[in-house]
């Protein structure tokens, strides 16, 4: 077939078939990347309609846009939505699907309709999740707290609980994909120190998918067990303990952390080289940092619990543990920069975003050690200070990391190129609006401003204005490539093969690839980023 | 609206200057290392940026720098993690012979409870420089026990105590807030904490009648029939409970443990499994039966059964050191 091609209309996956059949019963990783994508873009935009309610309502100090209750329900399904539906599949769903085996040299997934059933499953999650929010919705905060949400809240816990059951299983089967899929599926060649580090990433949050979700479902379980059936399991008043609830909790929603922001940091680990035409620095140490991660990752639970009542010698080894986890965090932010030096730098829109990845991750790495001193956690902890920490991990590090990798491989998965102007525009407005929404968060944090507080004293309102007014700065940043992407679409420029001069597998077959992603199975005989031996594009694409 | 625009929380608390002092260092800190990698990405980004004819130099990495920028940075992490262990050690561990003040905590409001009697909701009043320790419960979900002027927090438990303690230093109205989320009107759960001089405070605390709380658990023990066993002369049928706060116990079941605020509290509302060895399982149980109130005023008065009397041997004295309760 492919002899036969004819160059403005190549056979591809996104042309091989038309009709809704053949998206809705597809197993190509490649349409079912698509599929997420659609999907979670869809829940991103609802999470980010919740954000941008809670950042009106805190306008002023009295509660006065929504009544009580309702705020208490934006504030959890803004969480809920935006981690269980957004953020946990974001990299891994869209771009790991698509690339896992176009980088390793497969044709696809080791298990192709188990892939399709995840997508199934988040959809049925969804479902679910959307009809407990438009029946009533949920109020116990995205953490569940328990005695609270098993014997105090009035609002749909079980619906919501359900529902993240059962995206947990969408979230465990792609990560059993991709275990099985790097460890069996690599092309000839393909050894593991050759694998691209997105892999690597990949890997260390497949491994945290399969052992933390479960976990959270069983979890989940129990407190549905004890909501209907008054199983005394966390409620003290029915012989249990809250503090259970925490650890088991927070045994799966620390790691989740790393869920998110390792493929972001496996993206910025593709970019940053490319853009700067050098090989990674310290490659064993990138590699080995994501997997450290994944372990350390797994014993720092419970200092989310250093004011609930645990024991003082736990709230020290788990502090201690804690300073662990910052460590080969810290070696990914210098491999980075050491990775620039002597390079041959382009500023192109994926790169953007890079920049602002280490930039914010770099402030919310560094704003963890406040919160994992003892002492200082105790005074911000539940405050707008945590509020803002997270925020800059999880928005200002793995949402720019998913857009610096949707900008960078849109010309591999649409075969189109986005207005590189808009691109830059875009990156910027995100960075400004991000810092000036959650920056004044830390000050208001610091000040004692506790979260998720409907009405809040005056003195706290200057801050609070701020943060509101870069909230709508930041919807504007992504409200902006969502049109720029679906224009390309059809105006795009048509993407070349590699328009960034880029390595990988993914850059040599054509763009978007066909269905089997090789012509024939490519047989690896170079290092990862082999800049050396690959010609920087005559011409940076260029917008129109 | 910019009239009142703090940009640093008041200072009030003897800890509090500790808690500053780290997180300061850790605002220095977190600068330096920001403008450490910005201005090297900075100048990369310019220095090396892509020009014609110059190609970019491949560099394998560098062992020597990787463990340098592992090691360098665990020892800064090892320093910073002492010294928050150092204040939350401190913070955890209440000074002997502080006063003691019961709060109960209740969707949305917070109740106290002082040794002298006086109760009050959404207010606490305290004199400068006194040690104070609060022993907390709730009546419901979990809240969270939140004085920014003094650096504190602690969650409040339903089942169960947990403690904190301060020392106020400078007199002022601060604010207490809720901090961990409990319904509705969480936003609402917040208080005043009144810090007045030790003059004023003694007149505040003459200001009304009040009967001091560990004469109501006195009374409540008997009224509820708790003496009939729990006799003094050692005769009775449950262990005598002179100078039982803060030893050890041995269980029937072989375990030992201190008997803390959390043990007898547990003892009053339901024994099962606590039984002080060599006596019969017969405690009723009064779980339901008492309020919160209620059992905190029973506490309050076994721990003052083991108050130092004059002649008494030192052993006893020893027996009544204040601990911190365990809270697992």
């Amino acid at each position: 077939m492919a002899s036969a091609a004819i160059i403005p209309e190549r056979e591809n996956y996104l042309n091989q078939e038309y009709g809704i059949k053949s998206w809705l019963l597809t197993i190509d990783h490649k349409r079912i990347a698509l599929l997420y994508l659609m999907s979670i873009t869809f829940f991103f935009f609802i999470g980010g309609f919740f954000a941008l309610l809670i950042r009106l309502e805190l306008l002023t100090p009295a509660g006065d846009l929504v009544a009580a209750d309702t705020y208490n329900k934006l504030f959890t399904m803004h969480g809920q939505v935006m981690i269980f539906f957004f953020l946990i599949p974001s990299i891994p769903a869209v771009l790991g699907n698509f690339l896992v085996p176009l980088m390793i040299g497969a044709k696809d997934l080791a298990f192709p309709r188990i892939n399709l059933l995840s997508w199934y499953l988040y959809v049925i999650a969804g479902i679910l999740y959307l009809h407990c929010i438009l029946t009533g919705g949920v109020d116990t905060g995205w953490t569940f707290y328990t005695p609270f949400s098993t014997a105090f809240s009035n609002t749909k816990v079980i619906e919501a609980g359900l529902a993240i059951f059962v995206a947990g299983f969408s979230s465990i089967l792609t990560g059993l994909n991709f275990v099985v899929t790097i460890h069996r599926m690599r092309a000839p060649g393909m050894t593991w120190s050759r694998l691209p580090l997105f892999i690597w990433a990949h890997y260390a949050t497949s491994i945290i998918m399969l052992l933390g979700t479960p976990v959270l479902a069983i979890t989940l379980v129990l407190v549905v067990l004890e909501r209907t059936l008054h199983l005394g399991i966390f409620d003290p008043a029915l012989g249990g303990d809250p503090l259970l609830f925490q650890h088991l909790f927070w045994f799966y929603s620390h790691p989740a952390v790393y869920i998110m922001i390792l493929p972001s940091m496996g993206v910025v680990t593709e970019v940053v080289p490319c853009f700067s035409r050098k090989r990674v620095f310290g490659y064993k140490f990138v590699a080995m940092s994501s997997i450290m991660i994944a372990v350390f990752g797994f014993l720092v639970w419970a200092h989310h619990m250093f004011v609930a009542g645990i024991s003082l010698y736990s709230a020290l080894v788990f502090s201690l543990l804690s300073y662990l986890v910052a460590v080969p965090s810290a070696i990914k932010v210098f491999n980075w920069t050491a990775t620039m030096y002597k390079g041959s730098i382009t500023f192109s829109t994926p790169m953007l975003y890079a920049f602002g990845f280490i930039g914010l991750f770099t402030m919310g790495g560094l704003t963890g050690l406040f919160l994992s001193a003892l002492g200082v956690d105790v005074h911000v902890h539940d405050t707008y200070f945590v509020i803002a920490h997270f925020h800059y991990i999880m928005v200002g590090g793995a949402v720019m990391g998913y857009m610096a990798g949707m900008h960078y491989w849109w010309p591999k998965i649409s075969g189109r190129m986005y207005p590189e102007s808009w691109g830059r525009l875009a990156a910027l407005i995100v960075f400004l609006g991000f810092n000036l929404t959650f920056f004044p968060q830390f000050v208001l944090g610091y000040l004692g401003m506790p979260r998720r507080y409907w009405q809040y004293p005056p003195e706290f309102q200057v801050l609070h204005v701020l943060s509101t007014a870069g909230s709508t700065v930041l919807a504007v940043g992504y409200v902006l490539p969502m049109l720029y992407f679906l224009w390309s679409m059809r105006y795009g420029k048509i993407a070349p093969d590699n328009p960034w001069g880029a390595s990988g597998l993914e850059w040599m077959t054509s763009s978007p690839p066909p269905t089997f992603n090789f012509e024939q199975t490519p047989v690896v005989t170079w290092e990862a980023y082999d800049y050396a031996n690959i010609p920087a594009p005559e011409e940076v694409p260029i917008e129109r | 609206m910019f009239d009142n625009f703090p940009l640093w929380p008041a200072r009030a608390s003897a800890g509090a200057a500790n808690v500053d002092a780290l997180y300061i260092f850790l605002v220095l800190l977190s600068a330096f290392m920001c403008a450490a990698i910005f201005t090297l990405i900075l100048v990369f980004a310019v220095k090396y940026r892509r020009r014609a004819g110059v190609q970019a130099e491949q560099i394998e990495g560098s062992t020597a720098l990787e463990i340098t920028w592992s090691v360098i940075p665990m020892i800064i992490f090892m320093f910073i993690f002492a010294w928050g262990a150092a204040i939350y050690f401190q913070e955890r561990t209440p000074p002997r012979g502080a006063a003691e003040v019961y709060v109960v905590a209740k969707q949305w409001m917070w109740k106290v409870q002082h040794e002298e009697g006086q109760r009050e909701i959404n207010e606490l009043h305290v004199p400068v420089g006194r040690d104070v320790k609060l022993v907390m419960t709730s009546q419901d979900a979990i809240h969270s026990f939140f004085v920014p002027a003094f650096r504190i927090k602690q969650d409040v438990l339903p089942g169960r105590y947990t403690t904190a303690w301060f020392r106020a230093t400078k007199p002022g109205t601060y604010q207490l807030f809720c901090a961990q989320y409990c319904g509705t009107s969480h936003s609402s759960m917040i208080g005043d904490i009144v810090v007045m001089e030790p003059a004023q405070y003694q007149a505040w605390l003459s200001g009304g009648p009040a009967v001091p709380l560990a004469e109501s658990g006195q009374k409540l023990f008997s009224d509820m029939g708790c003496i009939t066993c729990h006799r003094s002369d050692l005769q009775g049928r449950g262990p005598n409970l002179v100078g039982v706060f803060g030893k050890p116990v041995a269980l029937e079941d072989g375990r030992s443990l201190t008997a803390d605020e959390n043990y007898i509290r547990q003892c009053i509302l339901n024994s099962r499994g606590q039984v002080v060895k060599g006596f019969p399982a017969i405690m009723p149980v009064f779980q339901g039966l008492l309020s919160e109130e209620q059992v905190n005023a029973l506490v309050a008065y076994i721990k003052s059964l083991g108050a130092p009397q004059p002649g008494q041997t030192t052993k006893t004295a020893a027996a009544v050191t204040p601990q911190e309760p365990k809270v697992q």
